[in-house]
This record gives structure tokens, C-alpha cells and sequence, in this order.
């Protein structure tokens, strides 16, 4: 498949701190022990999409993200890490490696999806209608994480529902209207010149972008080429994209070069051969795009396209620490056929190298990390603990994630909270909805509610 | 063919009846409360106009009866006579299965008032008994009703707020023309997909096109999916409960069935009552709302697709016609000379002659007309008794009865030719006018007496006696024709090709392409460029009620109407009136107004062009003194003043360079036009003593004035012993 992919990996998520740091860029955060850019390549590799150019914000965290891809699946994937500068947004990204693009059709992944939809049916629906873009949709979740967007990420309090109002045609083909959540305290308005091209469009507020797009390389780099202040695609490229699909001004200046090839600069006679030969051979339906330019003289038209992800599939992003949460929770719990580990009979996994106390209980839905110590009495419940950490004697951790090489004493109790690598809590620290910092160290006997630790 | 209809129509009645103990019936609205087909209707009703050469309401009652409606309630309000008279004569009043009543009212200027009339009489005779059906006189439609009705009172019973099921049909209108094939506007409505609720109801009004449909957030809270259609036609055709009749009532304001009935219950949440709708896929169902829906269902109906209502078969005591191959319906009696061409899709009534050369396709010919020879009539509608003479040419027209065209006129596209006109030889009737023996009443209170004045008196007198003093005068249809062309309607002339039998012109469609190519480029210029979906801060910036920023939209607008104040030498009243109406909607202090005047004024005394400071200290000096009364009206208040010198303090902090230096040169210049008192000037001293450093710069730059102000004012106060201080 003539597919680059383009992975969009971020940098050090403000709204990950204290998760992120400069050690660990979002592109690695943990996820069951992996990094959850792990998740991102291993469903891209399973759809056979194996050209991939990794996009990091920040040279330091570029150096973090491309050191963990070389050690980890350089012989399987052909992969390339570009660094840009910091902030430039999601069109800026793809501004600044424009130059790497050159395959006729692009996917941009978010680097931050752990989900089982499968990338390759959004390359084929896009192929298929010869668009100029095509969006994953996938079910709004219920409950939990539902923020989406970069920006969007960090205020909770905002209700979960409606998030984006998303258009469609009549057969859920094409994508006529966007607007995202914050637009939602208006009324919505939608033009009526796409409903009357249409005749009829579905507006759904149960679904939500997901932030896998394909696009026609000529058409982003169009795009990004003639609207420099676009930053963000979600925001801007694709609303732009979506709000001229009736009059396209993105073929006005490729027309010649594309006249030839199977592109899209078609002049009106040839279009309403194509239009009407369709017809004749009944092969399909003409879209309303082709029937409205074929109405219209000079009327040039792109298609917006989307693919629905079965409402099966499990989708979350993992942009919020409660995000972050609810992925490792089910990733080795309700989806854990994504983490790619072999549970056990009691549906946990524990690492033969980790050693365990004695009366201490690891239940089921967690996973205990290579070379971790537990002591006697614990009570482990639907938590991940990393590798190398080390667990004191009569120690509970419900719905928590512990990582890599930290220290709990004795007699803590740690319920929903984040432990970092190589921090340390010392004997009967209770936490409760707490985030730990990288390397902090928490008092003894304390106690603690909904706190950050971080060093300032 | 008929007995075999019937039959089915008794079988759906049982299934009813079954249902429910109910009887089913119907409102049939044999007035459209509208003007759209003047000026044919001042003559004769509506319903009663022939369509392929039955009258409309015949077709609604056929139908109305054999889907099983058992009581029908016409209601008449104009020429009421000639609705009763004609129902009495046809056999309907004596039919089987169909109970037929009339209601008169002649006060009813609405459907509303129709219905409102329908309740008062409800409660003394009982007469609506449950749900009905409600559709207007000029319905077609072969639809069947029971299982509508079944499905509508199912609901009702689950649900007690569902009163009413709107029945819809696919049309997709035309991108261009913003209308349907049936002529009428663009429809937008929006439905919820499962349970097919209605949730928005918007028609297109041409004349004020807004580009976008704008649906309400709550909607979209409470619906995970909404399904917006730009492609259904609203049939008219509503299966209402009792309560719809008392909404009326209750709401005395409501007039139309859809502008304000439907809106009111959708937008007003009129305790909760709910609209669902019915698409109906097979079955026919049209409304005959202007010439180009005449001529749409004209079409339909000869193309069968109103079957059983079709004119070879009889439905309601009309002379059924043969068909012949081309879809050429075809009266036993026609009398047709050998080289007359009769094309495709026509019909020709009883006792019609047709003459030598005539070429006649997509038309319909009523009874008892006689064509002269060579003859050309193309999309047509000829009424009864119609006489065209040698060499007429009517293209896309519609002509009533007893008209008469003598030879060689030409009748151009859209032409309405009401009865009993008469067009003079070879006189070119223009396109899309409207002509008719009555005089086009001059205001809208003429026109409804005039409806009704004919519905009263002998309408044929009175027509006959006008149409011999119409001959002796000279006419507006040559010397030997008689009728009056009506001028259209004020703005209306642009639109009378969107609604006439004509086929829309080429010209016009290019025309239309154009405007829109325009609204799009509009459009494109309102959206902004780039950002239009901003982040989330951006928005919850904009969205949260900042005090400060209404302040400075507020300041905006006073400078604006302070520089047109200027510009415009306007009165002081006048302004500060205005300014009021400014403080008013933002919500503002007086001291607000004092201080955006005053901020205004200065900011107009640097924008004229100055060279040098005391260039500027003369425009800002003349704008004061021409317009201290504007700002003393609103720096009555210690303050106030004190409000404007700290804006005044502001306004130099931000330009140190310009306005600085003159700080003290204009304060004075302030007190000395009793702008400012000097308390104000003296406490905003004694509050700025207290600031910081940086702050002081222009206290200390008007010090000596302060001292001054200061000295007088114990002058007044102690005058004696201030002299001896000051020796």
C-alpha cells in the first residue's frame, strides 16, 4: 500500500505532569509495563503499515522516543523519528516534515491511542472514495475519558458527553459537518448549502473523532501550504477541509499537473462522462459530490470521508491522567487482549522473576512487573506494578500504577493513584488519588488526598 | 375498477373500527387562506378549480373515502356558496360511506381561525370525537390512513404528549431555486431517527436567505443523533388529536398550520406536546399550493401516479376518459380533424372540437372548448368552454373558463388567463402575467371583501354584466379583448417565475448559479480564515461575561457615536440620548460614561492631525469646548470627575509622549470650562498621594495647579488671613 504513516507523538503533555518528565516523554509513558507507542506500532505493523515517521516535539524527547524504537522494533518496522520544535501544533508538525512526505495517500495517527480499530480499514475507505480526507469516528465512551483534543485534556469538570457534533451524509459516508466541543455552548448552525447538496444529514453528538485521519498528500500540503496560520488539524485543517468540500479551492492550481493522472482536477466534461458512464454501468450511485459538480458549472468538489469504528472496538487516548488511569486498568482488564500478554488463571499476570510474600494476595486484573519484590501480607488489587519495585510488608494498592523501580515501605495504602519510576514512599504513607513524581519522596506517615508530588 | 377500490376502503375502515370505537374523521380545509392563485380565486374557490378536469376537493374526498374516513367536515369560508352548492349537486351528499357536513364561516381569515371556529362549535354539537385527520381541499393523494392513524393513536396512548403525526414525502428541491418540484420553498426539517420526532421545522424563505440552519443546543444534548433533511416535502396531510383543536384556542394567536401551530409546539415547549412524522415511500400525496404545483400534480396525475385517481377512471361521478397509447386521455365525443397532431401526455374532454393543423402535447383540454385550426398548445391547461380561434400559439398557460382567444393571439410562458377573458386578435399576451375581468383590488382589505362579496351575489350576473361594460371600453388585451393584466404584486415580480406553470427559464437558473457563487464567497469572508474551531481557553475566554471586556466594547461604541457626534455636528441631546441607550445595555455606571466620553473625545483630539504639542492642545481645547455640555451632562458627580481625570491619567500613561506633557495644560483647561470641580481635582490628589512613584508623574507635573486650586479654594474660604500667607 502506496501509505506513509505519520505518527504524532507529542512531547511532554502539560497535561501529563507529572507522568511525563524530561525522562519520560508522553510517547513512553507506561501502559501495562509498554510504552503506549508501543500499542500505536503494534496495531499499525498488524494492519501491514510499516512505513512510519515518528513526529516528537523537543530534540530531547525525539533522542528518548527514537533510542526506545531502535532497541525495541527496528527489524520489524521501517521507522523514522523527526523532531520539531515544541508547540507548533499538529500542522505545524506535519508542516515541518513535509519534506519526508511523499506517498501519494498519508496517515496521521495520534501516538497516544491504545485501541483495536484497525488503521488499515480507514486506508481503504479512503482509497475507496478517492478523498481528500478521511476521519476515524469511533463511539463516544459512556463514562470515563472522553476529552479529546490536546487542549481539551485537563478540565474534568466539564460534562463527558458532546464533545464533537459530528455531520453526515444519509449512508454515514461522508463527513459534512464538524465542530468540536466547545462549540457546542452555541447552537449549532449548519450551512444549507451542504444540506441541500445532501438532501439529508445525520447529526450525531455520540461520536468522536479519534484522531486517525488519511489524507491526500497533494491536499495537506496544499492546505498547510496556502493557510500558514492553521496549527492544529483537528481544529483547523479539517474543519477547513470539511466546510469547502462544495467548492474546493485546493485543485484551482494543480489542475494541469493532475489532469493526466487519476487526481482530482478533472474539467467538468470529462467529470460528467464519468458521472454519467457510472450511471450506465450502474456501479454505484453518484455521490452528491460528483452530481452537484456535474450540476454546477466551474464547480470543483473534494470528498470528506469517514469511517465508523464498530462500537465493539476499544478506543481511548491517553491525554489526561485519568486517562492514563482508566488505560492501564483496562488494558489489563476489560481489553486486555490489546496488552499482548498471556494472563493467567486468575486473569493477572505475575512475572516469574517477581517474588512474593507470604499471605500476600495479587488479585485478578494486575500485573506484576520483571524482578519486583513483594512483602508478606500485601493486598494487590486492579494495579499495575512495574519492574524492579520494591513493596514493603502489609502494603495495599487498589486501581493504582506503580512503575519501574519505585519503593513503597511498609504498611502504605495507595488507592487510585500513580507512583513514577524510582520514587519512594517511606513506611505507612496513605495516598489517595495522588500523582508521585519521578524520583520524589514521600514522608513517612503521611497522608494524603487528590495531591500532586513534584518537585518545583 | 371502482367496486374493487371500495372494497378496500370498507376492509381498511373495519380494521379501524376495531381499533377503536371511534368514527374516523377528517377536516377537510376547503379554503387555503392564501393569494397565491389569484386572480382566478376571486371568481371561484380553490378547491373547486379543475385539476385535469376534475375539481381538486373531488380528489380529496375520494381519497379521504376510500382510505376509510367516515365524517368529513368541509370548511368554507370563501365562496362558501359555490363550495356548498357544488357539494349538494355532486353526489357526495349522498354518499355511502362518507358522511359529508359543511361549516360556514366567514370571519375565518386563517387556518387558525378555521380551527378555532371548528372548537367553538366542538363544544355545543360534539362533533370531533378523537383524533382526525386534518388536510386542506387541494390535497392529492392515494395514501392509505388506517395504519397511519392506528400508529398515531398507538403513540398517543404511550405517549400523551404526542398530538399530532405529520405526514412527509421525499422531494429533494432543487440546490438552485431553493424550491421544490412542487414550487414550494426549501424545507429544512430535523427529525430524530428512531423515534421520528420532530425537533425543527424551517422553511426557506427566499427573500431572507440565511446560510446556515441553526439548530439549538439542547436539542443536541438530548438527541446523541439528529437527522437534518433538506429533502422532504411537507404534505399537509396531519393526524391530530383533540388537543391540537385546544391548542388552537388556547394560543388565539396562531394562525398558520406551519409557521406558528408547528413552531409554537416545537420551539415554545408548549407544555411538553411533541410532533412525530410519517414518511411515506409508495404512495402519493401532493398539495396544490400555486401553478407550479397545479401544473407538477397535473403531470403526476396524468402520469398516473395518483392511481386510482387518474381520469380514466371514475372517482367521484366524473366521465371517465379513454386512454390511448402516449398517455393520451381522450373523450368519446372529442370531434378531431385528421391532421391535428395531439403529442404526448394530453387530455381532451367532452365535446371538444379540434381543428385542422393543430399541434397540442403536455396539455390538458377541458370539455366543450372548440380550437380553430393551426393551432399550437404546449404544457397547457384549457378549462371548459374554452374558444380558440385560427393561429393561437399558448405555451405553458393556463386558461379558465369561457375564455376566448381570438385569432393569432400568443400567449407567452406563465400567462394565467382567469374566466371569461377575452384576448384580442393577434395581441402577445406577455409572459407571466395575470389577467381577469375584475380589476386587481389596490389594498388588502378590498381583496378579502371582494372574495366574499362574490361569494354572496350571483356570480355569473354579475360577471356577465361586468364582462359587457369590460367590451364597450377599450381593453388592455387589444381593441377586441376584455380584462385588466394585473401588475404583480409589490416584490413579488422577481418571484412570479419561481411559482408559475412555466418551466423555470435558463436565464434565470444562470442568474440564480451567480447569486449563489456570491452568497459562498459571503459566506467565506463572515467564517474567519483560519482558527475557526479555537482551543478550548480561547472559547471559554470569550464565552465567560468579562466584565472588563464589555467595558471596552462599550468604550468602542461611545467613540463611535461620540465621532459621529462630531462628523455630524448632531445635537447634545441627541447624543447623550443615545449614549444613555449605551449605558443602558451594557450595564453600565454613569462614571463609566463619564469616563468613555471623555476617553473618546481626547482620543478624536489626537487623531486629528497635529504637528506639535500646542497643536494638539488646540484641538483637544476646541473639541472640550464645543462638547463640555455632553460631557457636564455626565460628570455631575464628584466622582464622575474624579473617574475622568484617572481616565485622563490613563489615556497619557499610554501615549507619554503625545499627551503627557499637556496633562496639566488640559486639566486646567477642563476646570476652567467647569468640567471639573476643583474638590474633584483636589481628592483625586489627596488619593493619588498615597501611590506609588511611578504613578505620581502627572501629580507632580499639575503640582503647582494643585497647589493653586488649593490656595484658592482657602482664598474663598478665609480670605483675610489667606493674603496675609501669602505676603
Amino acid at each position: 500500500m502506496d501509505f506513509q504513516v505519520v505518527i504524532l507523538a507529542g512531547g511532554f503533555s502539560s497535561n501529563l505532569v507529572p507522568l511525563v518528565s524530561k525522562e519520560v516523554p508522553k510517547a513512553l509513558l507506561p501502559v501495562a509495563n509498554r510504552p503506549v507507542l508501543s500499542y500505536v506500532l503494534d496495531l499499525l505493523e498488524s494492519n501491514n503499515l510499516k512505513d512510519l515517521i515518528v513526529v516528537v516535539e523537543g530534540e530531547d524527547a525525539a533522542l528518548k522516543v527514537g533510542g526506545w524504537i531502535s532497541s525495541a522494533c527496528v527489524d520489524r518496522l521501517h521507522v523514522e523519528v523527526a523532531a520539531v520544535a515544541e508547540n507548533v501544533g499538529t500542522a505545524g508538525a506535519l508542516r515541518a516534515i513535509a519534506h519526508h512526505l511523499t506517498a501519494k495517500d498519508i496517515l496521521i495517527v495520534s501516538g497516544d491511542i491504545v485501541s483495536d480499530i484497525p488503521p488499515g480499514a480507514v486506508a481503504a475507505t479512503h482509497r475507496r472514495h478517492d478523498a481528500a480526507v478521511t476521519v476515524m469516528l469511533c463511539a463516544q465512551p459512556v463514562s470515563g475519558p472522553s476529552e479529546s483534543g490536546g487542549s481539551g485534556g485537563k478540565d474534568k469538570t466539564k460534562k463527558p458527553a458532546c464533545d464533537d457534533i459530528i455531520g453526515l451524509d444519509s449512508l454515514k459516508q461522508f463527513l459534512l459537518y464538524i465542530a468540536k466541543g466547545a462549540e457546542i455552548k452555541k447552537d449549532t448552525r449548519v450551512k444549507k448549502s451542504i444540506l441541500c447538496a445532501a438532501g439529508k444529514m445525520e447529526i450525531r453528538s455520540d461520536l468522536m473523532d479519534s484522531h486517525i485521519y488519511a489524507f491526500k498528500r497533494s491536499v495537506l500540503q496544499e492546505v498547510l501550504d496556502q493557510k500558514p496560520a492553521f496549527r492544529s488539524l483537528k481544529e483547523d485543517v479539517l474543519p477547513y477541509l470539511v466546510r469547502t468540500q462544495l467548492r474546493s479551492e485546493i485543485f484551482s492550481d494543480q489542475n494541469n499537473v493532475e489532469e493526466n493522472g487519476n487526481g482530482n482536477g478533472k474539467n467538468n466534461m470529462q467529470n460528467n462522462e464519468v458521472v454519467l458512464s457510472q450511471i450506465l454501468s450502474n456501479a454505484s450511485l453518484p455521490s452528491f459530490h460528483q452530481v452537484y459538480e456535474s450540476g454546477l458549472d466551474s464547480r470543483k468538489t473534494h470528498k470528506c470521508c469517514v469511517y465508523i469504528a464498530d462500537e465493539s472496538k476499544y478506543f481511548v487516548r491517553l491525554n489526561s491522567i485519568q486517562a492514563f488511569m482508566d488505560v492501564n486498568r483496562d488494558v489489563i482488564g476489560d481489553a486486555n487482549h490489546l496488552s499482548g500478554y498471556s494472563f493467567s488463571a486468575h486473569h493477572n499476570i505475575v512475572h516469574p522473576s517477581a517474588e512474593l510474600g507470604s499471605k500476600t494476595t495479587v488479585g485478578p486484573h494486575c500485573m506484576l512487573g520483571e524482578g519486583s519484590q513483594v512483602g508478606d501480607k500485601c493486598s494487590v488489587k486492579r494495579s499495575v506494578i512495574g519492574r524492579h519495585c520494591r513493596i514493603g510488608s502489609n502494603v495495599k494498592i487498589v486501581n493504582s500504577v506503580v512503575m519501574d523501580h519505585a519503593t513503597i515501605g511498609d504498611g502504605c495504602s495507595i488507592q487510585g493513584s500513580v507512583i513514577c519510576s524510582n520514587a519512594q514512599l517511606q513506611e505507612r504513607v496513605t495516598l489517595r488519588d495522588c500523582q508521585v513524581e519521578a524520583g520524589y519522596v514521600v514522608c513517612a506517615g503521611s497522608e494524603h488526598k487528590g495531591e500532586t508530588f513534584a518537585r518545583k | 375498477m371502482g367496486a374493487q377500490k371500495k372494497g378496500g376502503g370498507a376492509r381498511v375502515s373495519e380494521d379501524a373500527v376495531e381499533q377503536s370505537r371511534q368514527r374516523l374523521q377528517a377536516i377537510l380545509l376547503a379554503d387555503s387562506f392564501a393569494t397565491k392563485f389569484r386572480p382566478v380565486t376571486l371568481e371561484r374557490p380553490k378547491v373547486l378549480l379543475p385539476i385535469v378536469n376534475v375539481p381538486m376537493i373531488d380528489y380529496t374526498l375520494a381519497w379521504l373515502e376510500s382510505a376509510g374516513i367516515e365524517e368529513v367536515f368541509v370548511f368554507c369560508c370563501a365562496h362558501s356558496m359555490q363550495v356548498i352548492e357544488y357539494l349538494e349537486k355532486s353526489e357526495w351528499y349522498s354518499h355511502p360511506n362518507l358522511l359529508v357536513r359543511t361549516i360556514e364561516s366567514h370571519k375565518s381569515i386563517s387556518a387558525g381561525d378555521a380551527l378555532r371556529y371548528m372548537y367553538e362549535q366542538q363544544t355545543e354539537t360534539s362533533q370531533i370525537q378523537g383524533d382526525f385527520v386534518l388536510v386542506s381541499g387541494d390535497t392529492v393523494s392515494n395514501m392509505p390512513l388506517a395504519d397511519l392513524i392506528k400508529e398515531h393513536r398507538e403513540r398517543k396512548k404511550k405517549d400523551e404528549k404526542a398530538i399530532m403525526t405529520m405526514v412527509i414525502k421525499q422531494s429533494k428541491s432543487s440546490p438552485l431555486t431553493h424550491q421544490s418540484r412542487l414550487g414550494t420553498d426549501q424545507l429544512f426539517i430535523a427529525v430524530d431517527p428512531l423515534t421520528k420526532q420532530l425537533l425543527h421545522y424551517e422553511e426557506d424563505k427566499v427573500d431572507h436567505p440565511s446560510g446556515s440552519v441553526c439548530l439549538e443546543k439542547s436539542l443536541l444534548d438530548t438527541n446523541p443523533s439528529v437527522l437534518v433533511c433538506n429533502d422532504m416535502q411537507d404534505c399537509y396531510i396531519d393526524i391530530c388529536s383533540p388537543e391540537v383543536l385546544s391548542l388552537f384556542e388556547d394560543n388565539f394567536d396562531y394562525q398558520h398550520l406551519r409557521r406558528h401551530f408547528v413552531k409554537g409546539v416545537l420551539v415554545d415547549d408548549i407544555m411538553g406536546y411533541k410532533i412525530f412524522t410519517h414518511e411515506i415511500h409508495s404512495s402519493y400525496a401532493g398539495r396544490i399550493d400555486n401553478f407550479r404545483s397545479y401544473d407538477t400534480v397535473s403531470k403526476d396525475i396524468i402520469q398516473r401516479w395518483t392511481y386510482p385517481y387518474v381520469p380514466d377512471i371514475n372517482f367521484s361521478g366524473n366521465r371517465p376518459l379513454k386512454l390511448g397509447r402516449q398517455g393520451i386521455y381522450r373523450a368519446s365525443d372529442v370531434v378531431q380533424s385528421r391532421s391535428a397532431d395531439v403529442g404526448t401526455s394530453t387530455v381532451i374532454g367532452y365535446g371538444t372540437k379540434i381543428g385542422n393543423g393543430d399541434k397540442i402535447s403536455n396539455s390538458v383540454i377541458g370539455n366543450g372548448c372548440s380550437i380553430g385550426s393551426n393551432v399550437v398548445i404546449e404544457g397547457s391547461y384549457i378549462w371548459n368552454n374554452v374558444t380558440i380561434e385560427d393561429g393561437c400559439e399558448i405555451r405553458n398557460a393556463i386558461v379558465c373558463d369561457g375564455v376566448k382567444i381570438r385569432a393569432g393571439a400568443v400567449l407567452q410562458p406563465g400567462v394565467v388567463l382567469s374566466f371569461n377573458v377575452v384576448v384580442g386578435r393577434d395581441f402577445v399576451v406577455p409572459a407571466y402575467s395575470k389577467v381577469s375581468l375584475l380589476q386587481q383590488p389596490t389594498t388588502e382589505d378590498s381583496d378579502e371583501e371582494l372574495e366574499y362579496a362574490d361569494s354572496s351575489s350571483g356570480t355569473a350576473d354579475h360577471l356577465s354584466g361586468l364582462n359587457l361594460q369590460m367590451e364597450s371600453k377599450a381593453s388592455e388585451l387589444g381593441p377586441d379583448g376584455a380584462g385588466y393584466i394585473w401588475e404583480a404584486c409589490e416584490g413579488a415580480h422577481d418571484e412570479e417565475w419561481k411559482h408559475s406553470v412555466a418551466p423555470i427559464p435558463k436565464d434565470k437558473l444562470s442568474e440564480i448559479t451567480q447569486a449563489i457563487d456570491d452568497d459562498d464567497t459571503d459566506d467565506e469572508s463572515v467564517v474567519p480564515a483560519s482558527g475557526e474551531l479555537k482551543s478550548d481557553a480561547d472559547s471559554i475566554n470569550t464565552d465567560v461575561n468579562d466584565p472588563n471586556d464589555d467595558y471596552y466594547y462599550f468604550e468602542k461604541e461611545v467613540e463611535g457615536t461620540v465621532l459621529r457626534a462630531v462628523e455630524e455636528n448632531i445635537k447634545v441631546d441627541l447624543v447623550t440620548l443615545e449614549i444613555n441607550g449605551l449605558r443602558l445595555s451594557y450595564n453600565m455606571e454613569s462614571a463609566d460614561c463619564a469616563g468613555a466620553t471623555f476617553y473618546s473625545m481626547i482620543k478624536l483630539a489626537v487623531d486629528t492631525p497635529h504637528n506639535s504639542a500646542s497643536e494638539l492642545y488646540k484641538n483637544a481645547a476646541s473639541i472640550i469646548t464645543k462638547w463640555k455640555e455632553l460631557l457636564g451632562f455626565y460628570v455631575k458627580k464628584i466622582d464622575e470627575q474624579i473617574e475622568v481625570i484617572m481616565k485622563f491619567e490613563e489615556m497619557c500613561q499610554e501615549s507619554p509622549k503625545e499627551l503627557g506633557p499637556l496633562f496639566t495644560q488640559i486639566l486646567h483647561l477642563l476646570y476652567d470650562k467647569d468640567v471639573l470641580q476643583e474638590d474633584a481635582v483636589l481628592r483625586w490628589a489627596e488619593e493619588k498621594a498615597g501611590a506609588d512613584e511611578a504613578d505620581k508623574v502627572y501629580l507632580k507635573q499639575c503640582e503647582t495647579f494643585i497647589q493653586w486650586l488649593k490656595e484658592a479654594s482657602e482664598e474663598e474660604d478665609e480670605d483675610d488671613e489667606d493674603e496675609e500667607e501669602d505676603d
